[in-house]
């Protein structure tokens, strides 16, 4: 995913002299060295100083520029939080703040490194909008569509290695769910690299339980697309949420209000990671295990209740 | 384009009629700030009449930044007296359905950032001369900061970079009036000064004046060596111009009673 926005950064910004990236000291790969390579003046190093990064960034949309902020999730969100808030989105500045790595990704990093909130916190904050794409392809989508959006971004990406997911997905619209797999019985709404989970997920139970299963990319977690997901849990009997990221204040919170609000009668569950910092090391597997996101545990948790479902 | 016949007699006889009007004001609130608003009254003034390029064209006129937000009033007063704030909006300061209160709100004309959280102003400065320096833009960004806004450590990173960056337009005028909301920065704070040094380190152009004397602070800036931003530390009293409320840590956020107003008037109208 990173050298995936890296290069689709690297394509707008070339040759579109409002584009800066703002870095922090931590920088990207792929299209971004040769972003900083060929435009130096526009790839700004302000050093280990992440107040500074979001309020140099805001201040450069303040003269009409569009700066991409860019760090580990951590670091660009929550380090300089009062510069997000009210540099960035009190002004309604149109700032994109990337934040890779996100969740538990960087696994043996700790909790210092570990985004486990951010949406939450990000989709509480006035005029912003969260993106979390689910695979490179989405995330070269995604980028694209930030240039679009006229106030601040937060651009929530995994780390490097996903795998390819939406080869046969539906076609991408911004702001509107999308099915990257298509089913009857059970629905998982699921954003950001844990969509690979859900997907081996749904595959096990259509094999193994002959349940007809969709899988679907909340990409755009704020503007959530609530008629797409009210569609959703009115159509499936069964609707399973799949988040890397605290109980509190993600999409499985969201998806309840909405499906109490249309008087859903589907079941509905959704797993995320614990309201914990855990102190497991490893893999990203293993902590995302850690926190009881596991294909073989929800596997039998979802087999299970779609099973009382139907009874 | 500095203005050459800036006139600082002229300047003390407007810096009275705003005192007066801020005092006006507190009348119709119940708090405001109005010691530190008149602790950078002169500093804000000079800026305005003084030493910004404004000709109405934003492109290309100078930028002014009111970091130190509490201290809203004085940019009001002058905005006012500039006609690009009307009357009728400082009459009803702070009122439900008007636009003017505490802090200044970017999107209000002449509010070009939004400030009240300390310490955001500079940040905000170094991306906007940078980007004129990219865009080749002849222009200066010109700030106002508090003392007790020095403390906020995002100021230190920018004092940092800004320097690094080649940022040389910026002129950060520092309202040094060694008060902060719950006393004397001296004292709760005693290594917090000396400050020139400090910022003289960092890579900027550094001076000490003044802050209440128009000329000092014309001159200063106008003599500036443009190779590096410059910080211009503005030594000030918190409530200058009224006794009562010079050095007087309640003053920070409090509005005369009515026999405090006449008093104040009354002594501000015979400076």
């Amino acid at each position: 995913m990173r050298n995936a926005f890296a290069n689709a950064f690297y394509e707008l910004a070339k040759n579109d002299r409002r584009i800066y990236l703002v870095v922090a000291d931590i920088t990207a790969a792929a299209g971004v060295a040769s972003f900083q390579k060929e435009s130096p003046e526009r790839f700004l190093n302000v050093g280990v100083a992440e107040q500074m990064m979001i309020g140099m960034s805001a201040g450069l949309a303040l003269r009409g520029c569009i700066p991409f902020a860019y760090t580990i999730a951590t670091f660009t969100i929550y380090r300089p939080f009062e510069q997000v808030r009210v540099d960035c989105a009190y002004q309604n500045l149109p700032v994109k703040l990337v934040g890779v790595g996100a969740g538990v990704n960087y696994s043996t990093l700790g909790g210092t490194h570990h985004a486990q909130e951010d949406v939450a916190i990000m989709s509480a904050v006035p005029n912003m909008t969260v993106l979390a794409p689910c695979d490179p392809a989405e995330t070269t989508l995604v980028t694209r569509e930030c240039m679009g959006v006229p106030g601040p971004v937060y651009l929530r990406l995994g780390k490097a290695g996903e795998p390819d997911l939406t080869s046969a997905a539906d076609p991408f619209r911004f702001g509107k769910i999308r099915f990257i797999r298509r089913g009857t019985d059970i629905c998982f709404l699921t954003y950001g690299p844990i969509t690979k989970m859900a997907l081996d997920v749904a595959v096990r139970l259509e094999r193994e339980d002959k349940k007809s299963c969709g899988v679907v990319s909340v990409h755009s977690l704020k503007p959530l697309d609530e008629e797409g997901i009210r569609d959703v849990l009115s159509r499936f009997p069964v609707v399973v949420v799949m988040e890397e990221h605290a109980p509190t204040g993600g999409l499985g919170p969201r998806v309840k209000e909405l499906a109490w609000d249309a008087g859903a009668r589907c079941r509905l569950k959704s797993f995320s990671l614990k309201d914990e910092f855990i102190h497991v090391y490893g893999s990203h597997a293993d902590l995302l295990k850690a926190h009881g996101l596991e294909a073989g545990i929800i596997y039998a948790d979802v087999r299970a209740f779609a099973a009382a479902a139907t009874h | 384009m500095t203005n050459p016949h800036f006139d600082a007699a002229a300047a003390r006889e407007r810096c009275r009629k705003f005192r007066r009007r801020i005092l006006d004001i507190s009348q119709t609130v119940g708090a405001l700030h109005i010691a530190p608003a008149f602790s950078c009254l002169e500093l804000v003034d000079t800026v305005y009449f003084g030493l910004m390029n404004r000709t109405g064209n934003p492109d290309t006129d100078d930028t002014f930044i009111l970091s130190k937000g509490h201290g809203s009033l004085a940019q009001f007063v002058v905005l006012e007296e500039l006609g690009i704030i009307p009357r009728e909006q400082l009459e009803n300061y702070c009122k439900p359905g008007w636009p003017l209160a505490t802090h200044p709100d970017y999107g209000i004309p002449g509010i070009e950032a939004s400030t009240g959280s300390l310490g955001h102003g500079l940040g905000l400065a170094v991306g906007m001369a940078y980007a004129d320096r990219m865009d080749g833009k002849d222009r200066d960004v010109y700030l106002v900061l508090s003392d007790g806004e020095l403390m906020e450590g995002s100021v230190w990173e920018a004092l940092m970079v800004a320097p690094s960056f080649g940022t040389t337009r910026i002129v950060a005028l520092v309202d040094l009036n060694d008060f902060q909301s719950l006393g004397q920065t001296s004292k709760i704070l005693p290594n917090f000064y000396p400050m020139l040094d400090k910022i003289r380190a960092f890579g900027w152009e550094a001076v000490e004046i003044n802050g209440h004397d128009h000329q000092a602070i014309y001159d200063a800036v106008t003599r500036r060596n443009k190779a590096r931003p410059m910080v211009l530390l503005g030594k000030t009293t918190k409530g200058k111009g009224v006794t009562y409320m010079e050095n007087v840590p309640v003053w920070h956020y409090r509005s005369p009673d009515p026999e405090e107003y006449k008093q104040a008037v009354k002594q501000v109208e015979e400076s």
